[in-house]
């Protein structure tokens, strides 16, 4: 265990050696929160509440959702398909641990470091410029906490399934940018899943997508309520068993037919 | 049967697609794909006992580094048995990487963008090296290495030489019974060649441990290995002591002239005539060299001759390299080593 905590520290370290990087991620996420209220507030115009969320909770819905994306979203997919191309994952199998608990392991790093210096105090500079509101249950932002840890988890996920894709693709760009769009909107950032169309919402329950950005965001704005909380949760909880099957056949695949590229 | 590395018929092939020409090939090449299977290591046996260094040497594309990744549990063999520390190396992965270490010339194995001690602390963390171990062993290679003045910089700041030291610290950190070099010296200068040769030995006399090399750079070969094993397509064409290869096809040894004015060939013939002499031509039309056999006599004799009749500016007596032997190999085959 101690190693994947190293991994951790190092990736916080890692994070802190590319400040530029960190300055320009606080301004894209404010101006995309900032687009996005405006967006919104043309939308309501008078309109008290539309599918059942106010004005406020679709404000704060934003805000939590970006700064829950600063968390769970990270480029570990295209780490490991550009590994992979440069023939470092080589170095990768010469170490005695789990290379994607390694890279899950980043992941998390990257997750914590942005979730601590990034999200937190942006959370406090966005509450004083937009109506946002935080809600007071204690238990509410323990269930938030657990589902965006789940979001995290269901987001690595897949990003893991996309990069070894490379292993038999050997140039996935096209893919992980199509993955970026499709959690994007999928996942209920873009637009909550309740707006969506009827059969569409039909879709989205037999997708992981939904674990990633919606179910979260709507319990911290108390848009579910009772027993919706805690099928979100399971819902999360399950794809994020289930997605485990898949990677686990694709990672033995693709180790079995390994071919270090460049010598 | 206490071998470190116990090799048999290791072969591994690889299948790839050749692409047809023209955009009409192109355009076939979508639904049906012709593909061929190139084999890179063909049938390759060997053992290696504790405490040996071994040079692996051979062409590009030879097969050095497929044979050497095989070995390390990177590849799969397509089939064959390999045991390597006693273990397999693709069954056991996670055990079987503590107990060696490996050092890619042309790959960087520290992070990058974090201080070079970063890396290390990781390292020992993914290995579990116990702290005092760490402490007595690390020091000491540190200081043998001279790369303390390192040890806060970033990777990315680091010149190669540089670089490769710590490469080789941190190949090390857990004291591995085996290592393997795949072209540690590449690109570096004499100093740094040397300080890692020396290095090397070091460890080997101190610890005992097991270096497989493979390098182009055959002074590495000559100052650390007694044993080399030389690859050819595939499959191994000598394996044996290094002396041995010398005393086959060494013999012999060159002379070289400088004269001060040009020569030819024909005239130099004549000059030598009655012993066995190889004109070749170096340089321009003033620099000859003469190969002949290792004998006094005939040394003597044919420079007594050739500078008796030409003026001479440089005259240098050579034996002939290790480079040009493997060069003769390469050129000849090995048939003649019988």
């Amino acid at each position: 265990m101690a190693k994947y905590m190293e991994m951790i520290r190092i990736r916080f370290l890692m994070m802190l050696a590319y400040r530029t990087n960190y300055y320009s991620g606080i301004l894209i996420y404010s101006i995309n929160i900032g687009a996005y209220y405006f967006l919104w507030s043309a939308i309501y115009g008078d309109k008290s509440s539309i599918q059942d969320l106010s004005i406020v909770q679709m404000t704060t819905y934003i805000a939590v959702s970006w700064m829950a994306r600063a968390f769970y979203f990270n480029n570990i997919d295209r780490e490991i398909a550009l590994e992979i191309k440069e023939g470092k994952v080589a170095i990768e199998m010469i170490r005695p641990y789990n290379y994607l608990g390694m890279k899950m392991m980043q992941g998390l790093g990257e997750g914590v470091f942005r979730l601590l210096f990034f999200s937190v105090p942006g959370m406090v500079i966005v509450y004083f410029i937009f109506p946002i509101q935080f809600t007071t249950h204690p238990a509410t932002w323990i269930y938030f906490l657990i589902s965006i840890l789940l979001s995290f988890i269901i987001n690595t996920q897949i990003n893991l399934l996309t990069g070894i894709a490379t292993f038999f693709l050997f140039n996935n760009d096209g893919l992980i940018r199509a993955k970026r769009v499709v959690i994007d909107l999928f996942s209920g950032l873009i637009l909550p899943i309740s707006f969506f169309p009827v059969w569409a919402q039909g879709v989205m329950d037999y997708l992981p997508f939904k674990g990633i950005s919606y179910i979260s965001s709507m319990i911290f704005t108390e848009g579910f309520h009772g027993n919706e909380i805690f099928h979100g949760l399971l819902n999360q909880t399950l794809w994020a068993l289930v997605l485990f099957i898949p990677i686990q056949l694709l990672w033995t695949t693709a180790k079995r037919q390994l071919i270090v590229q460049g010598g | 049967m206490d071998y470190i590395i116990d090799v048999k018929d290791l072969r591994k092939e690889f299948t790839s697609h050749s692409s047809r020409s023209g955009l009409k090939g192109a355009f076939r090449d979508l639904f049906t794909r012709n593909y061929t299977i190139k084999t890179a290591v063909n049938d390759v046996s060997l053992q290696i006992k504790k405490g040996e260094m071994v040079g692996y040497i051979g062409e590009n594309g030879a097969g050095k580094s497929t044979t050497i990744k095989m070995l390390t549990g990177i590849l799969t063999p397509t089939s064959g048995l390999v045991r390597v520390n006693g273990m397999n190396p693709h069954k056991d992965r996670e055990q079987f990487v503590r107990s060696i270490g490996v050092v890619f010339g042309q790959r960087s194995q520290l992070w990058w963008d974090i201080a070079v001690q970063e890396s290390f602390r990781l390292l020992k963390k993914v290995y579990n090296v116990p702290d005092e171990f760490y402490n007595t062993h690390m020091a000491d290679v540190i200081k043998t290495l001279g790369i303390e003045p390192l040890l806060d910089k970033p990777v990315r700041k680091l010149s190669l030489g540089q670089r490769m030291r710590c490469e080789l610290a941190a190949a090390l950190i857990h004291n591995p019974p085996l290592l393997f070099l795949d072209e540690p010296t590449i690109g570096l200068d004499v100093l740094v060649k040397l300080r890692i040769r020396e290095f090397l030995k070091e460890i080997n006399a101190k610890y005992g441990t097991t270096i497989l090399l493979t390098t182009h750079d055959l002074s590495d070969i000559e100052a650390l290995c007694e044993r080399v094993i030389m690859l050819d397509e595939g499959q191994i064409i000598y394996d044996g002591a290094l002396r041995k290869l010398r005393e086959n096809w060494g013999e012999g040894k060159q002379i070289q002239f400088a004269f001060a004015e040009e020569a030819t060939h024909a005239e130099l013939q004549s000059l030598t005539q009655g012993h066995l002499v190889l004109w070749e031509q170096g340089g321009n039309a003033s620099n000859w060299t003469a190969s002949v056999e290792n004998n006094e006599d005939i040394i003597s004799a044919v420079i007594g001759r050739v500078v008796g009749a030409k003026k001479i500016a440089d005259l240098k007596i050579v034996e002939i390299t290790t480079e040009e032997i493997i060069r003769n190999i390469y050129e000849e085959g090995v048939i003649r080593n019988g």
